[in-house]
């Protein structure tokens, strides 16, 4: 283990935490929309794999990387707008398994829609020239990139809270994912509400898409991988916790990232083996309420 | 007798007792009509396909159409199923019946590892659970390579003749192997039914129709979960086993992701709940798959948008809405 010295293990730890933010930007979406629409929006991979798409899309058109940063959310968000309107609402009251088909139907239609577009093999995503190289990080060489990656995450987790906590309209969120019903007696329209968090929702894994692109690339298939990945930080964080989905997501990203430089061969099953974990000790998960597993 | 004209009443309630008696002999009905199958389908491969993944709805239909329980991790059982089926026969040499046999077990014994976490979770998070767990299975199997030949697949699986009390039957002839997996379908078919008319498959319906109630009457809901979640995994190792004979290959794709997802289509397709719509939702799914992917490789487009708008408008399938008609 002469390989294995303390620097190493401190910068791998960042490299989890970096591969974590991704994932905490795709749950926090996924649990916001479920949180307040109880919908579990299997399409949520889909619209994540269309974030990096228009992101290249945005780059093959002669953009940058910044400018790709600023349409990705809002052309992602938009189309997340048409589905909750068009094809997620007449399904609300007709039981819990119906909007998560329908997006499951959804995400097989986005797929192939892009694999239409773009055609079925992947591309690379460079990494813009500004974020290329390594910075001195004090314990040792990281990856510039992965650095911003983090701060772009905590941004975004920034103006969500902000957005949640201090506006009015966040008020009114919080009050229809506690009881839609009183809401609406009190005059809100709760239906817009919910169109705004699943445009919100969407818009973040497109986000988290394009942000994850330079370091996987970019392919039609990329969205289910991280869909079952981020079900892993949902359960370990607890369905519907925006502070558990932060806490798990980086938790998930330091595993997959220390089981990779001790066991390679172990690093995609060692996620499933914490949930498995989780889920025999404390089953609504780190900050779930035990009420909402039913 | 008396020579009082018909009524209305009269004439529907005949209608209905035809109607009750189909449904007490569906076993019987569902048997013969796979056993003509083949005579209006022009592609024998296609129909024992439809056969095997008919098989592999059932069993997931148990647990979602029955029990109300969403899976999307059902490729782990019916991979299972198929991969212990092949190397039974690719690396213990063992005849073909008992890699049949060891195939069920197998999804039977990976459902119960699975569903003895799954069943702590409710709704969405079971769907959710096994898809996670279902991916875990993937990835084991797929490194596992001298075993189950990882990403290329479990080879080699050559069953040439079926062997039954002396009869030597060609299994490289499309009919006769048509009717060899027929023969375990129609099997699989006779003990579902039984189950389903048990007292313990009406204690799987009341869990459904209201847990709390079910839990006040005496019945442990999560043990009949767990139950119905192994009886599944055997009914779907069953069919990953006959898809394994069929195909003498499993591919590392019956395990994706992708295969648990089509079997929740093919369920909803052709209307859950119900005793015969895996089948007629798998014959569906696999006849617009082969017939649009003539025409386009973007099969899955069609059969998205079809799924889509069946959820939207035909949330009971097609064989639910037709059982409908005819009940009223």
């Amino acid at each position: 283990m002469a390989g294995l010295s303390l620097d190493l293990i401190a910068v791998q730890l960042f490299a989890g935490l970096a591969l974590g933010a991704i994932y905490v930007l795709f749950a926090i979406g996924l649990s916001l929309i479920f949180g307040m629409l109880t919908v579990v929006n299997f399409a949520h991979g889909a619209f994540f794999m269309v974030g990096a798409y228009v992101g290249l899309f945005v780059l093959m058109m002669g953009g940058n990387f910044w400018l790709a940063l600023v349409v990705v959310p809002l052309v992602v968000g938009v189309i997340g707008l048409i589905v909750e309107r068009f094809l997620v609402r007449p399904l609300y009251g007709r039981g819990i398994d119906y909007p998560l088909l329908l997006t499951f139907g959804l995400s097989y239609i986005m797929v192939e829609l892009i694999r239409i577009a773009f055609g079925t093999t992947g591309y690379p995503f460079d990494t813009p020239e500004l974020l290329q190289g390594a910075v001195d990080i004090g314990i040792g060489y990281f990856p510039l990139y992965r650095l911003f990656v983090l701060g772009a995450a905590a941004v975004v987790l920034l103006v969500l809270w902000l957005f949640l906590e201090k506006t009015s309209y966040g008020l009114i969120i919080r009050a229809g994912a506690r009881d839609p019903q009183i809401v609406r007696v009190l005059g809100v329209d709760v239906s817009r509400v919910w169109l705004v968090v699943f445009g919100v929702g969407t818009g973040i894994a497109g986000l988290a898409g394009v942000l994850a692109a330079p370091l996987q690339g970019v392919i039609p298939e990329m969205g289910s991988t991280i869909l079952a990945e981020a079900f892993v930080v949902t359960v370990v964080g607890g369905m519907g916790s925006i502070g558990g989905a932060v806490i798990a997501g980086l938790l998930v990203g330091v595993v997959v990232s220390m089981t990779s430089l001790f066991a390679p061969e172990m690093a995609k099953v060692s996620i499933f083996a914490l949930m498995a974990i989780v889920l025999l000790v404390r089953p609504q998960g780190f900050f779930g309420r035990a009420g909402l597993m039913s | 007798m008396s020579d009082v004209p018909q009524t209305i009443a009269d004439a529907s309630d005949r209608s209905n007792s035809l109607f009750d008696m189909a449904v007490r002999h569906r076993a019987i009905l569902a048997s013969v009509f796979l056993l003509m199958f083949p005579l209006i389908m022009p592609f024998k491969a296609l129909a024992a396909n439809i056969l095997i993944y008919g098989l592999y709805a059932l069993g997931f239909n148990l647990l979602f159409g029955f029990l109300g329980l969403l899976s999307f991790g059902h490729a782990a059982l019916f991979g299972t199923g198929a991969y212990f089926c092949g190397i039974a026969i690719v690396h213990f040499g063992l005849p073909w019946y008992v890699a049949i046999l060891i195939g069920t077990l197998g999804g039977a014994g990976m459902a119960a590892i699975i569903g003895v976490l799954a069943v702590r979770t409710r709704g969405i998070y079971f769907a959710m659970v096994t898809m996670a767990l279902a991916q875990c299975v993937y990835y084991l199997f797929y490194q596992a390579e001298g075993w189950t030949g990882g990403e290329n697949g479990l080879r080699g699986i050559n069953v040439r003749v079926i062997d039954i009390f002396g009869l030597k039957f060609d299994f490289l002839d499309p009919l006769t192997r048509y009717y060899v997996i027929a023969a375990f379908v129609i099997l699989a078919l006779f003990v579902l039914s039984r189950i389903l008319a048990s007292p313990f498959g009406a204690v799987i319906e009341a869990v459904r129709e209201n847990e709390a109630r079910a839990r006040a009457s005496g019945y442990n809901v999560m043990l009949t979960r767990l139950l119905t979640f192994i009886l599944s995994g055997a009914f779907c190792g069953l069919a990953g086993a006959l898809a394994a004979l069929h195909l003498s290959i499993v591919p590392i794709e019956m395990l994706h992701y992708e295969t648990s997802g089509m079997v929740v289509m093919m369920a909803l397709l052709g209307g859950m709940g119900t005793f015969f719509g895996p089948f007629v939702g798998a014959a569906v799914f696999m006849l617009l798959e082969n017939l649009v992917s003539l025409w386009t490789v973007h099969w899955q487009l069609i059969v998205g948008a079809v799924f889509v708008a069946c959820v939207l408008f035909f949330p009971a399938g097609i064989w639910g809405t037709i059982l409908r008609r005819i009940h009223k």
